[in-house]
């Protein structure tokens, strides 16, 4: 007997010592965070979620740092903007986590702001003008509350392979392409016609993607998807199907696309193999493009985009309300959207600036991109930005151009039907609602 | 026994004098009572705890926020008992991610479990730097899921991709790894064997060195070749292993994740949801465009249920093959 006890109690002493452990690493983990945030005014570490490439560099956090001694920035960067937006969501569900200024996409900035109450009213009376004024509507409640401050936007160009269209015995100049597709009237009919004929000169590929194609051409529709009111109108909109059905006639039919997902293996790798001989190019796909293709010559941009002026992306920096800076945090994301730092953004990873005042700055404007044949793209971005109009993006926008995408790659990619495809797409929308 | 027969006197005692002071017990004696009576409990009481914070909680909350309209962040809405459950019945994308589930399960655990017996008979021969192969077959286990699927995604990119380009030299069309149902599953179910063969590997090899040396000396005596010997002795003796190991890679197999997810640059399964598995199915419901944890709760306690009909088909399977197989010993005893 005794023994017995002897032994159960020695399990027990393990088992509590066991329970205890338990128990104190789970204190341990949350112990941390607590003090950093009682740290007080002395020292304080800033955090910045950021996805892509913003073009934020070390300098500037270095320089911001010395300008206010005791504020110290770590980044968080995110691979995609998708994965920065679960991360967010995740950490808006459970009250803590986010870091105390998050970058948001504008594609998903709407489904957020339906919740303006967890994030920091930015509202501040010294910055108006600071940016575009669509840029500024697009992060304002319609209660007036500005939850974001602009970064980047992306007025579309199209690039092109010069020696590419010169072997089709096309145009292949900057100023010849952009006549070519009909200058500052080009349409996206000129644009595959254009195609045709490269495509029946070469037996090749025109463009990338069609989900590509169909992005330039929906973001350039006020209302597509939704009314302003918010009603979900994508189904039955008479525009959302001719462009779908122009989209997948110049990809199927005419062949003019290379079938391949937009940012797939297969897409990422078809740079290097001449895969196709333009694509629609916002200002921050140039720094993709010429990360894609590292060896290859050719590439150029066109001062010219079908259907009138187009933005496509762009980029906010929010202050979450778990924030417990709010106000440094809110001085940080004002100062790293101020003209100098967009400039020296656009400088380092090509995002182009919001902000009126860099918009017209000489250093953006004379800038080059010796990658593109050395264009001018500042100038041709500048240009591609005057007119632009801003899709009324409501909260399913991202849901239903989801489902859009997914059509469009069943019918490009793998070869499903464009009628069925449209059907699947009217029922998820459906879903929806 | 003392302790039975205290109360009754206590109690006459009591009517006999009011006045006077209960008998009492030492506390040393009701430490002892309640050493024997409560302690047991105690000892086990660690493992229902835990149980019930980390198992039994969150399955009742599951269950609570399924009967409710739930938002990822607007929080907890109306309650609307079963109409998330209706719902999700009625998507026919929840019956692709079964669809899907189940044929990558079977795609990956049935190569999966052949290839793991043969190479631990393999292993378990007379080899030259014997421990060298055995850690070899264990080395892609530590290789991060999310590289397998980044590596793999690679090799089965449909336009670019290695294994179409081999197909191509011996003749085959290229396969639409990621357009194609079939392909897609076939590539995923790869990825799955790329990672657990080893460990199912090293499982079934310990069993097979448990397997006493004596039943091969009688085999080889009664002349049996290496594989005679492979399918009479070493198989029907590694049963028990056999159905454990299918029991875990039923678990993993029904809650496969990473993989699938990471397949294509959308995480979504494939623009026709060609591989979207179950859980792949609530992470979108959840946290993807819909954001309703109130249906993705739902798909998670369907799955659950599926996962305990599966358990109980495992265990009657289980139980009729343990049977089956004390019989055929009783047989070989007997010839």
């Amino acid at each position: 007997m005794r023994k017995t006890t002897s032994k159960m109690w020695a399990a027990a002493a393990g088992v509590t010592g066991i329970a205890l452990l338990a128990t104190a690493c789970s204190g341990n983990a949350e112990t941390p965070s607590d003090e950093g945030s009682d740290a007080g005014s002395e020292n304080i570490t800033l955090t910045l979620g950021t996805f892509n490439e913003p073009g934020y560099t070390d300098e500037m956090f270095a320089e911001y740092e010395a300008a206010n001694p005791g504020i110290t920035i770590e980044n968080k960067k995110a691979a995609t903007s998708n994965e920065a937006r679960d991360n967010l969501n995740t950490r808006l569900a459970s009250g803590s986590g986010a870091s105390d200024i998050e970058m948001i996409e504008i594609d998903w900035l709407p489904e957020l702001m339906q919740y303006p109450e967890k994030f920091t009213d930015l509202t501040d009376p010294a910055l108006d003008g600071r940016w575009l004024d669509w840029k500024v509507a697009q992060a304002t409640t319609p209660d007036g509350v500005l939850l974001g401050y602009g970064t980047d936007i992306g007025p579309e160009a199209i690039a092109f392979r010069g020696d590419l269209l010169a072997a089709a015995g096309l145009p292949s100049t900057r100023e010849e392409v952009a006549a070519a597709l009909g200058g500052a009237d080009a349409t996206w009919d000129d644009y595959f016609a254009f195609g045709k004929q490269y495509t029946e000169a070469t037996g090749k590929p025109f463009f990338d993607a069609a989900g590509a194609i169909y992005q330039g051409m929906i973001n350039q529709v006020e209302n597509a998807y939704e009314d302003n009111d918010g009603t979900i109108i994508a189904a039955t909109n008479p525009e959302v199907k001719d462009i779908y059905d122009s989209v997948t006639t110049a990809s199927v039919t005419d062949n003019l696309s290379a079938h391949l997902g937009q940012w797939s293996d297969d897409w990422t790798a078809s740079f290097q193999t001449d895969g196709f001989a333009t694509m629609l190019a916002p200002g921050w796909m140039l720094g993709v493009i010429e990360g894609n293709s590292a060896g290859v010559t050719g590439w150029d941009i066109a001062d010219v985009f079908p259907g009138g002026a187009g933005n496509w992306g762009g980029s906010f920096l929010t202050v979450p309300a778990q924030s417990k800076h709010a106000e440094e945090a809110k001085k940080l994301a004002a100062w790293l959207t101020a003209p100098e730092q967009q400039i020296a953004a656009y400088k380092s990873k090509g995002t182009f600036p919001s902000q009126v005042e860099a918009l017209a700055s000489d250093e953006l404007l004379s800038s080059v991109n010796p990658f593109f044949n050395d264009a001018p793209a500042g100038q041709i971005l500048a240009n591609r930005a005057v007119g632009i109009v801003a899709p009324f993006k409501g909260p399913n926008y991202f849901a239903v151009n989801d489902a859009m995408q997914s059509a469009l790659t069943e019918v490009d990619v793998n070869g499903g039907d464009a009628a069925a495809q449209w059907d699947t797409f009217v029922s998820a929308v459906n879903a929806l609602g | 026994m003392a302790t039975s027969t205290t109360p009754p006197q206590l109690d006459s005692g009591r009517q006999r004098d009011p006045e006077r002071a209960v008998r009492r017990v030492g506390f040393s004696q009701t430490l002892g009572r309640w050493d024997v009576k409560v302690s047991p409990y105690l000892y086990i009481s660690p493992f229902f705890l835990l149980f019930a914070l980390t198992g039994l909680f969150p399955l009742v909350y599951t269950a609570y926020v399924s009967v409710h309209d739930w938002n990822l962040i607007g929080g907890k809405g109306a309650f609307v008992g079963f109409e998330n459950y209706l719902f999700v019945v009625q998507e026919p994308n929840f019956w692709k991610s079964l669809r899907n589930t189940f044929s990558i399960f079977f795609l990956s655990t049935v190569p999966q479990l052949i290839i793991a017996i043969v190479l631990a008979a393999l292993l378990d021969a007379n080899l030259r730097a014997r421990t060298f192969w055995r850690m070899g077959v264990l080395l892609p286990y530590v290789v991060a899921p999310v590289a397998v699927s980044l590596i793999f995604g690679k090799l089965f990119a449909d336009k670019s991709g290695l294994i179409n380009t081999v197909l191509g030299y011996v003749g085959i069309d290229p396969i639409g790894w990621h357009a194609q149902i079939l392909p897609s599953h076939i590539a995923i179910a790869t990825m799955v064997d790329f990672r657990w063969t080893g460990y199912n590997t090293l499982i079934l090899l310990a069993a097979m060195q448990a397997i006493p040396k004596d039943l091969y000396e009688a085999a080889v005596l009664d002349g049996a070749t290496r594989v005679r010997q492979f399918f009479s002795v070493t198989v029907p003796m590694l049963r028990p292993t056999i159905i454990f190991v299918v029991i875990t890679s039923t678990i993993g197999g029904l809650q496969i994740f990473d993989e699938p997810r990471l397949f294509d640059q959308t995480g979504q399964g494939g623009p026709s949801r060609q591989w979207m598995t179950a859980t792949m199915y609530i992470y979108e419901l959840g946290w993807g465009n819909q954001k309703s944890f109130g249906r993705a709760s739902a798909v998670a306690w369907i799955l659950f249920l599926i996962i305990v009909i599966i358990g109980l088909i495992n265990f009657s399977i289980t139980r009729k093959i343990s049977s089956d197989s004390s019989t055929t010993k009783r047989k070989k005893v007997s010839r």
